[in-house]
């Protein structure tokens, strides 16, 4: 293939209009570093040699001769808003408006390495190094200001991308200071922040720039990225677990189009010139595989966690004892309670794709991961390359919501681009995506609780069985480097999913500890707000159990044993907004065909960060155990609100998200493989469900920013739950709580 | 090879297959260069691939090209422009209806398809017209408000 590709045609096709993502192709020229970018600006490829370390103002801003500024963030948006929120941060401290920045966002070559998207993290801490970055960058603004103005820097501001006296008198501007040059300076965390009585664009909701890109088609997805001499692949993916290929019959797909196979050991691919064939000839392609080594039997799968060696166990929380439950005195009530939330996939409504470029001296990698430099480290070391020879750059792909298979994409896109020697475009098969995704974890939560005669909860134990994760794993393993016997460290990888087990409320006795077991029936990775969804689930509906219990009405049980006033808030809110009337839960139950209920539920998240407060109104149809949620009043208090529009965005994403993983998702498998493959088989919410959302956030500008991508999803599980007990006296305590399983549950307790 | 004419967008576009099921969806991205219109399932499950024939929504990932032609086809990219998007455009722009934004082009395409038929549509019917778009993000409460929104701001017919 002819790399000497026209530069100015290929920027013809890839070019978008709007400062949004363009796709060029750079000229490789003898003995010039590799050139070839994805990025929000045409030409990003001049920045390469900045510097990366992340203690530097130049690895994360850089100020053009125009006045206009370039912002290098390793943490990536993938449509949370934070390619506009961060621009609002950087533009409140340099004063420069936000359309003035552009964004470069995970790109091993130009962007610091701030670790993966997630936790919560992009503008909680991402968003805060570049804040103290920005502020840095404002000082010495004004220092050089005084000495190209001959006057005290304290004489000095900043305004609208000058520097100016305060008097009005002499005016220089960012550009003749400092364009296209390097600040060299290492980001003082001292550095004086813009005072928040002072904010022009920081809480304000300023619309995201690639809204426009994406409604009209104009957006360019990782997806929809082609190079030149490109070939497109699909992986065949043995069809059992574990399964070896035995034969491949090649002649097989010989009628179509130019198709070609490529095998590495049990790695199996099709190549060809047009994506369709691609499909065909994966369709058609004949192979013999061996059996699989089995997977464990889906409908014991909680038993077998409960049952599996404990490598060791965690202590949360401790405080008192637990005499209470052992031993409880007169008048003291106990309560046992098991919940079970199960294995659930990211669910990516576009299946996994990756573009790779491997070349004998270097590798390019394209890929929607959430974590660029974490992938760039593995396929260095699937490759058997130096790091530096590799660079990975993100583009967007479909939502996330943590590790789906982006990195199984991406390596087998390198595997057969090296074994092809042309760039190779990977896209994985709904099936695929489904099949084969790390998915999140199933979680077994195990709760015993005593109430005194008083109604105060007299002891609290928390029981988890939770898979560990291995440490120090470099990588998710990946499967079609087991399939090529390519050496890779074997572990697990589920994130922070310990976290939240314990309850948030004021109580003398209490025992929280995680069991952690070895293993898992199926890859895993961090799944949106890692095992806090679980966690929470269980911690808040066993609160609702013991508030039952006691007969208090749920609300006045946990104000009583919260002493934040942050907290005590958003209940409060959430309380009024609903109309809260104050009485035990369940409500007398009703003979009619559909029973109502409401229910809520609270957290705060990690103990920490984000603290929310969540009502749910429930219609429970009789005959069919179908949950209608009717209304879901939320507040959250997640410190300082960037951008609040985007902030509610994602409170409403955590929110519908998530009642749609505990209405009706479940990983099922058979003995060879994942049964739930298509939205069929594992359906998520649809249109008609979608309840009315009343959602509150709370702006705190002289407070930290906590972080609003996860939290929010914690409480949804156990709100619900908690809805459904008010209005049937059933409480569910298995996820998902499909219409079959309430309909027991309803039949049981009549 | 069998040479084929589609109407794509108001442009009659020619392009060579040797596979009569070829999905249209395919011809649309890798033959006309029309990205916009996303792979989610080649099941007709998601609706992320939905563009309009003869004024219907239908998914291109199942539909063979063969069998559109000469019906008009409209891409996303037929309607308009992040300079000069159409009524339903601006009105997902004006609600920020989207988030990772994978599913929004055949959320657009199935918003006109409702609007065609029911151009004053209760929520309820915007509800059950989007019943076969599936979002993983949870925009659902801002699209059905951009729906509406489009509808509003449509003048009646007379």
């Amino acid at each position: 293939m002819d790399a000497r590709v026209s530069r100015r045609s290929f920027l013809a096709t890839g070019l978008v209009a709007g400062g949004v993502l363009v796709v060029g192709f750079g000229l490789d020229g003898p003995g010039r570093p590799g050139r070839a970018v994805a990025q929000s600006i045409p030409d990003a490829d001049r920045f390469l040699g900045k510097s990366l370390a992340p203690d530097m103002v130049d690895s994360m801003l850089a100020v053009q001769r125009d006045g206009s500024v370039t912002v290098f963030v390793g943490r990536v948006d993938v449509g949370t808003g934070a390619r506009i929120a961060l621009r609002q941060i950087v533009g409140e401290e340099l004063d420069v408006a936000p359309e003035r920045i552009a964004m470069i966002e995970g790109d091993t070559a130009l962007t610091p390495n701030q670790g993966g998207t997630g936790g919560s993290y992009g503008v909680a801490r991402g968003g805060v190094q570049l804040r103290r970055a920005a502020a840095t960058a404002r000082q010495a603004l004004l220092e050089m200001g005084a000495q190209r103005l001959g006057r005290p820097a304290g004489d000095l501001e900043v305004a609208d991308g000058v520097v100016r006296g305060k008097d009005g008198n002499g005016s220089v501007s960012y550009g003749e200071l400092i364009g296209d040059r390097a600040f060299n300076l290492k980001v003082d965390a001292a550095a004086p922040m813009k005072s928040p009585d002072r904010f022009r664009f920081i809480g304000k909701s300023l619309p995201r720039p690639d809204v426009p890109e994406k409604v009209t088609g104009h957006h360019r997805y990782l997806h929809d990225l082609t190079l030149p001499g490109m070939l497109h692949a699909r992986v065949i993916h043995p069809p059992a677990f574990g399964a070896s290929l035995v034969s491949v019959d090649e002649a097989s797909i010989a009628g179509i189009g130019g198709a070609r196979v490529v095998r590495i050991q049990s790695f199996l691919a099709v190549v060809t010139e047009r994506e369709w064939d691609a499909v065909r000839a994966a369709r058609a392609l004949k192979a013999q595989w061996s059996a699989g080594t089995g997977l464990g039997d889906h409908s014991k799968e909680f038993e077998a966690m409960r049952a599996a060696p404990v490598v060791r166990d965690q202590e949360i929380a401790k405080r008192g004892d637990l005499a209470a439950l052992s031993a409880p005195p007169a008048g003291t009530r106990t309560l046992a309670a098991t919940y079970r939330w199960p294995m659930q996939t990211h669910g990516s409504i576009g299946p996994s794709c990756s573009v790779a470029d491997v070349r004998a001296d270097r590798v390019t990698v394209w890929s929607s991961s959430q974590n660029v430099h974490g992938f760039q480290g593995t396929c260095a070391r699937m490759l058997g390359v130096e790091r530096d020879r590799v660079r990975v750059i993100y583009m967007d792909g479909a939502g996330s919501y943590g590790a789906n298979g982006a990195d199984d994409a991406a390596a087998e896109a390198a595997l057969l681009s090296k074994a092809v020697g042309r760039p190779v475009r990977v896209q994985w098969s709904r099936q695929q995506e489904h099949g084969l995704d790390p998915k999140g974890p199933a979680q077994l939560l195990e709760l015993r609780g005593a109430v005194d005669k008083d109604g105060d909860i007299a002891a609290w134990e928390t029981q988890a069985w939770l898979p560990i994760s291995t440490a120090n794993l470099p990588n998710i393993p990946l499967v079609s480097l087991d399939a090529a016997g390519i050496p890779q460290t074997q572990g697990r990888a589920t994130g922070l999913i310990y976290q939240n087990v314990d309850p948030p409320y004021a109580m003398p006795n209490l025992n929280a500890v995680v069991h952690w077991v070895a293993d898992a029936p199926l890859r895993t990775s961090p799944l949106r707000a890692p095992g806090k969804i679980a966690n929470t689930f269980a911690v808040e509906s066993f609160t609702d159990e013991m508030a039952a219990l006691a007969r208090v009405d749920p609300l006045e049980f946990r104000l009583r044993r919260l002493s934040n006033p942050r907290g005590i808030e958003v209940l409060k809110r959430v309380a009024a907004r609903m109309s809260w009337q104050p009485r035990p839960s369940p409500r007398p139950v009703s003979r009619g065909a559909v029973l109502t209920g409401r229910g809520l539920a609270y957290v705060h998240y990690k103990h920490e960060e984000t603290i929310v407060a969540m009502g749910m109104e429930v219609a429970v149809e009789r005959a069919t155990g179908r949950i209608r949620v009717t209304r879901v009043v939320a507040a959250q208090d997640c410190g300082l609100m960037i951008n609040p529009d985007c902030v509610q965005a994602q409170l409403e994403g955590n929110i519908l998200q998530t009642l749609s993983r505990a209405l009706h998702e479940e990983v099922i498998y058979d003995g060879d493989r994942v049964t739930t493959v298509d939205w069929a088989s594992y359906p998520i919410l649809t249109f008609p469900e979608v309840p009315k959302l009343e959602l509150e956030v709370i702006q705190r500008l002289d407070q930290p920013p906590l972080g609003a991508g996860e939290a929010a999803s914690t409480p949804v599980g156990a709100a619900l739950a908690n809805a459904v007990f008010d209005a049937t006296g059933v409480r569910l305590r298995t996820v998902p709580f499909r219409p079959d399983r309430v309909k027991a549950a309803l039949a049981g307790r009549s | 090879m069998a040479k084929l004419t589609l109407k794509v967008n108001g442009t009659s576009r020619e392009f060579e297959s040797d596979d009569p099921d070829t999905p249209l969806l395919y011809v649309l991205r890798g033959d006309l260069g029309l990205t916009g219109t996303h792979f989610g399932c080649g099941l007709a499950q998601c609706g992320a691939c939905t563009v309009l024939v003869g004024g219907r929504a239908v998914r291109s990932c199942i539909a063979p090209a063969s069998s559109v032609v000469g019906q008009d086809v409209v891409t996303i990219e037929g309607l308009g422009s992040p300079e000069r998007p159409d009524p339903v455009q601006a009105a997902f722009i004006a609600e920020q209806a989207a988030q990772c934004g994978y599913c929004t082009a055949g959320m657009v395409m199935s918003a006109r398809a409702i609007l065609a038929q029911t151009p004053r549509p209760t929520e309820q019917q915007v509800r059950e017209g989007l019943a076969g778009n599936l979002c993983r993000c949870g925009s659902h409460t801002r699209v059905i408000r951009a729906v509406l929104r489009a509808a509003a701001a449509t003048p009646r017919a007379r």
